[in-house]
């Protein structure tokens, strides 16, 4: 069978690339389809992870919601994929709804699982607080995967990579500014996790959250509260109503774990709180508690990850 | 400018999520809805500032029972000119979207804003759908929108940044956490909300690309095992041998 990945590329081939070339390969024949300017050597590696070929159309930089479309929806045509693979980022949900209308195909959003014996698919729902299993009634089907959701496999070896015309038409929507935070590692795709809350009393006590991100590789994060008062931007916000987010390792320092944050995330694998309120129920979403005071854990904890990397090099 | 906020009912934040008829139907007992946060505290009150600046005027739209009247008062309560009930039940994503886009087809709307995903189902489809049903532009996730003439300027969620977009209206957007501030309604809104016209139109023939066919909730989470806080080195030790996260 026919598999259809579509990776946005813009920010180089990553993790989340390798998942859903993955997942794909579980299905069937993978072929990759991407667009921009992208290092030919990267996207052969896609190969390994199980792509059989890779089409890129090169002149399709900063693509809007509709010219995407149209590229997917040609080169679904093109390789007779009735699967369509998207990593579930901000491209997929800017793009899979619109070619879920544009083929007649059901889209699964936020899937965690291959296709189950009977068909259905396994996804994320209620805030990460229940999971559904979803039955797809078209032909044609559009899988968006959560992130960080299966383990990448290498199957293979380099691919050949093809340039591809979308026919994707003109951009309606353009691009005037990209605002990437710079040096850190983007929120949704890191595997560790740094953040905290109001416990940390203000914004001038973050460069001890941000040193132990930086000890361990971390990208940080805040409460709602703490973005709400401005102490932090709101895309570190991570919760019900920010981001949700699903690292391997999930540090809290000084948040209490209210229902609403640990919806954004209860998909972590091992949380990790640090609070001097033995009530605080984040404790019972927790893998490892620290009962003590924030100013003086972090620092700690930041000179024994130190301590760690050293002596592992 | 004519505006179009899309809004779906959600359970309460705080709800115990649970599940009934062998785990195929959400277990509705004791909960109480409120209109999707994403869709209230960001779309609308976005839709009404947009209003108060430019003029015009901003309609609510939601595919729904009878039951759920409450939930649009609720929203009506807040600001807008008049709602809009299809009268179905809610089915798949793609249902939904298709119901709006009719009824959005006719009205000739310059701005159609939804939340960025209703917080039970968290698919982030039905604009998106919409857009490409009327054949519109659609920015996702934007978390600020400002309108000059016919152009809107956005900013949106790109990789855990911001990318900065201009588009010619009309345009459906989703909107994220940053576009606007939640507004709780006054006593004057709550009683006008009672007399606003709320039309009930009835719902157009669409299939349903999918279903969901079972439910199941997270295995509970073992005890958390509680570290010396003078011992990080021991912390890290488990994180590294035990955990195998770093």
């Amino acid at each position: 069978m026919s598999i259809l990945v579509y990776i946005n590329g813009n920010h180089g081939i990553g993790k989340n690339a390798f998942e859903a070339v993955t997942y794909g390969k579980k299905l069937g024949d993978v072929t990759v389809v991407t667009n921009g300017a992208i290092d030919e050597g990267s996207l052969a590696s896609l190969g390994v992870y199980g792509a059989s070929k890779v089409l890129v159309d090169s002149t399709l930089a900063n693509a809007d919601d509709q010219q995407l479309t149209n590229l997917v929806a040609n080169a679904a045509a093109s390789v007779g994929a009735k699967t369509i693979i998207f990593s579930h980022d901000h491209v997929a949900k800017n793009v899979a709804p619109r070619l879920s209308v544009k083929l007649k195909a059901g889209l699964v959003s936020g899937a965690i699982a291959a296709p189950a014996a009977d068909g259905t698919i396994k996804v994320n729902v209620f805030s990460g607080k229940a999971f559904g299993n979803v039955k797809v009634n078209t032909d044609t089907k559009i899988i968006s995967l959560l992130p960080n959701s299966i383990q990448p496999e290498e199957s293979g070896s380099a691919c050949s990579v093809e340039q591809f015309s979308g026919n994707a038409g003109d951009a309606k929507v353009k691009v005037t500014a990209t605002k990437q935070p710079e040096g850190d590692i983007p929120l949704p795709e890191a595997e560790l996790v740094v953040s905290a809350g109001r416990g940390l009393k203000g914004p001038e006590n973050w460069g001890m959250v941000e040193d132990l991100a930086k000890a361990l590789g971390a990208a940080t994060a805040c409460s709602r509260p703490v973005a709400d008062i401005g102490w932090r931007p709101h895309h570190e916000h991570v919760g019900q109503t920010g981001v949700a987010i699903r690292p391997n390792l999930y540090i809290a320092a000084g948040i209490s774990g209210a229902i609403q944050h640990l919806a954004g995330v209860n998909g972590s694998k091992v949380i990790v709180v640090i609070n001097t309120d033995a009530e605080a129920p984040f404790f019972k979403a927790a893998d490892y508690g620290i009962l003590g005071d924030a100013f003086e854990v972090l620092p700690r904890l930041t000179e024994a990850v130190k301590k760690f990397k050293a002596s592992n090099n | 400018m004519k505006i179009l906020v899309c809004i779906s009912k959600s359970p309460d934040t705080t709800s115990k999520i649970a599940f009934t008829d062998g785990n195929s139907k959400f277990d509705e007992n004791g909960v109480q809805y409120i209109v999707n946060p994403y869709d209230e505290w960001y779309a609308l009150v976005r839709g009404l500032e947009l209003k108060e600046t430019l003029g015009g005027t901003v309609t609510i739209v939601t595919v729904g029972r009878v039951e759920d009247d409450s939930v649009i008062r609720k929203a009506l309560a807040i600001g807008a000119d008049e709602a809009v009930r299809i009268d179905a039940d809610t089915k798949d994503a793609y249902y939904t979207a298709m119901q709006i886009a009719e009824y959005a087809k006719s009205n000739g709307f310059d701005l159609i804003l939804t939340g960025k995903e209703t917080i039970n189902y968290n698919g982030s489809q039905v604009a998106g759908m919409i857009a490409e049903s009327l054949n519109m532009p659609f920015v996702s996730l934007a978390t600020k929108l400002e309108v000059s003439g016919t152009k809107a300027t956005l900013d949106k969620e790109y990789l855990g940044g911001i990318q900065t977009v201009e588009a010619e209206l009309p345009l459906v957007v989703s909107c994220a956490k940053g576009m606007a501030e939640q507004r709780i309604p006054n006593m004057r809104g709550i009683m006008a909300a009672r007399t606003k016209p709320l039309t009930v139109v009835p719902a157009a023939s669409v299939e349903e690309f999918t279903s969901f066919e079972t439910y199941t909730t997270p295995a509970g989470k073992s005890a958390c095992k509680m570290i010396d806080p003078n011992n990080m080195d021991e912390l890290v030790a488990l994180l590294h041998n035990e955990a195998k996260v770093i």
